[in-house]
């Protein structure tokens, strides 16, 4: 089936053997997203650390309701991102979107995206887009509140 | 100009197509010999999202644009007058479907908007004179809904309770999909000033008793709403002795056009009734520090009328009636009850509702252990099956069954039984891929 070229063997794996799946402590914020269009939900976990004087994305957990592409999506997007600096992790997280919203004619950038390439099929199929961004744009949004410097975080950063 | 159209349509539809010669009825529709995802055959059963449109309906509008197109109950020429005349002459055709008088048919965008016209009247009579008074609605008085309702049925009713500190209150849903009516006593008060219920779920075509609950809600003194979008399409309806004073329905879940619905009222409640949109058409007299209004169903139609959609709609009408609703919902109890056996029987899935054909119409929402209705979708899609797959734009109604979202199959005039067995097979296959 064609439909293959979509559910990739790597895809169907994080779906049936999700990483970093279940909330853990701590956390510096933490979000809830809807995909108001089948109910799919997330609620996602991060929290960052100092490396050298960077912010780094020192853990990303999170629970989620979803279809094969939303959980998997997540899944990747977690061990894409965790253990790098945020400003390394939201250029991904940028290279994610654009190959989601290439309708399936870019070139992804393998080593920037690793697993995440997978999805590069996922494109073709204008109503899936929203199911794999469910997460990334979650932690975007998480990452974005943690920046923002909410207590949790500052005294998260002092710390580490 | 409607009336010779339409009784050529009527006569196509009759000479072609002897009730239930599905191949006839399908060579009717444009669209079902186009093929899909790598050229297979299109299977679609999703008419409960939108219809089909047969060459009946798509020659109708045309006529009209190519012909008679002109802005209604405006122009000082001969086009005007044409197209006021197929305008009205569709209203007449409408009300006749539903057994209404043409003066109670007001024409909305959709069923979505003629609730909204309701809803929205009712706040509007807070500041109208005192013939509005009976849908006054503020603090102490109740909205009552149903946990069932599609969200066009319940969102509107939501926002009416915010706008005027009116308290909404709901019956709920038994695990079998049907209506709990067992606190109907407690529901209904001398509190409740307005009842809004569906006619046919959307998910699990559950038909609650609206003449019941409509004697209840009327021996109260309240108002009776119904949801038609999943019922005028599929089975007869006759607004005479449904119950309800308000009954609201699509045209393009009918086989007609987009962008045009219908609100059907009891005349003495839209005469009481203030306008929602106001605008062009709607006025009787305007002046600076006010204006005056129309009766209905004018009042409740400002701007220029849809009147190619509504010729459109007027033209579906002749279709389905040279079919014969009685035989169009015989046809798709036929497939539910297919459709009922050859799911059911599948190991791990689940079909939301009731299990048999009884009180309940063609749409036939399932989930499958551990496959995602959106993955149940895209595989039903490759083969070239049209479904949907999310809640239907009734969360509350599968947060109240126990799931998040559900694959749906709903049937219509043109769907077969080889379609349902289709449909079964693909769901063995999405089952088989995501093991």
């Amino acid at each position: 089936m064609e439909v293959e070229s979509m559910y990739r063997e790597i895809i169907l794996d994080h779906y049936r053997r999700p990483h970093n799946k279940g909330l853990r402590e701590p956390f510096d914020a933490q979000v809830h997203h809807v995909n108001p269009l089948c109910g799919d939900e997330v609620t996602l976990r991060v929290a960052l650390k100092d490396a050298g004087g960077e912010v780094a994305v020192a853990d990303v957990s999170y629970d989620a309701l979803g279809c094969s592409i939303s959980q998997a999506s997540a899944s990747v997007m977690t061990e894409a991102v965790i253990g790098k600096t945020v400003r390394e992790a939201m250029d991904i997280s940028g290279a994610f979107l654009e190959l989601m919203q290439s309708r399936g004619a870019a070139e992804p950038d393998e080593d920037l995206l690793g697993d995440a390439v997978a999805f590069e099929g996922v494109a073709k199929y204008p109503a899936r887009i929203k199911c794999a961004l469910l997460g990334w744009m979650a932690w975007k949004d998480a990452t974005t509140q943690a920046l923002d410097g909410s207590p949790t975080l500052r005294s998260s950063g002092e710390q580490t | 100009m409607t009336s010779s159209t339409t009784t050529r349509q009527a006569a196509a539809a009759n000479g072609t197509a002897r009730p239930f010669d599905v191949a006839g009825i399908r060579a009717h529709f444009p669209i079902l010999g186009r093929t899909v995802r790598g050229g297979k055959p299109l299977v679609y059963l999703d008419s409960g999202a939108t219809s089909h449109k047969p060459r009946q309906v798509l020659d109708a509008e045309r006529d009209f644009y190519a012909v008679h197109n002109s802005a209604a109950h405006r122009g000082a020429h001969l086009l005007g007058e044409e197209a006021t005349d197929a305008y009205e002459g569709a209203r007449a055709r409408v009300a006749a479907f539903i057994g209404a008088d043409p003066g109670e048919i007001v024409f909305t965008k959709s069923a979505t908007e003629a609730l909204n016209l309701v809803a929205y009247a009712m706040s509007n009579a807070a500041t109208a004179g005192p013939q509005a008074q009976r849908f006054r609605v503020g603090p102490g008085d109740e909205v009552l809904v149903t946990e069932m309702e599609h969200h066009a049925n319940l969102v509107p009713w939501q926002q009416l309770c915010q706008r005027t500190g009116a308290t909404l209150r709901w019956f709920g849903v038994t695990p079998e999909g049907r209506l709990d009516l067992s606190n109907a006593g407690d529901l209904v008060t001398d509190r409740t000033r307005l009842v809004a219920v569906t006619h046919q779920s959307n998910v699990t075509g559950t038909i609650p008793p609206v003449g019941e609950i409509a004697a209840l809600a009327h021996a109260r003194g309240a108002l009776v709403v119904a949801d038609g979008a999943q019922s005028v399409p599929h089975r007869p309806v006759d607004v005479t002795t449904l119950g309800a004073d308000f009954l609201a329905f699509s045209a393009h879940k009918m086989l007609g056009p987009s962008g045009i619905g219908v609100l059907w009222g009891r005349r003495e409640l839209l005469e009481a009734m203030p306008p929602f949109i106001s605008g062009g058409s709607m006025i009787e007299v305007v002046r600076m520090e006010g204006s005056t209004f129309l009766p209905p169903p004018e009042r409740f139609e400002a701007g220029v009328p849809p009147a190619a959609q509504a010729v459109g709609l007027a033209a579906a009408c002749d279709y389905l009636d040279a079919l014969g609703m009685e035989n169009v919902a015989a046809h798709e109890e036929a497939l539910t009850a297919h459709a009922l056996g050859a799911l059911g029987e599948i190991p791990g899935v689940r079909i939301l509702g009731p299990l048999t054909t009884e009180d309940r119409g063609g749409a036939v929402s399932f989930t499958i252990d551990e496959v995602h209705p959106h993955d149940v979708g895209q595989v039903l899609d490759e083969l070239g099956i049209a479904v949907r797959a999310n809640h239907h734009c009734a969360w509350p109604l599968h947060r109240a069954l126990g799931v998040q979202a559900s694959t749906r199959a709903t049937f219509y005039v043109y769907n077969t039984h080889d379609e349902v067995d289709a449909l079964a097979e693909g769901v063995r296959q999405a089952q088989r891929f995501f093991s």
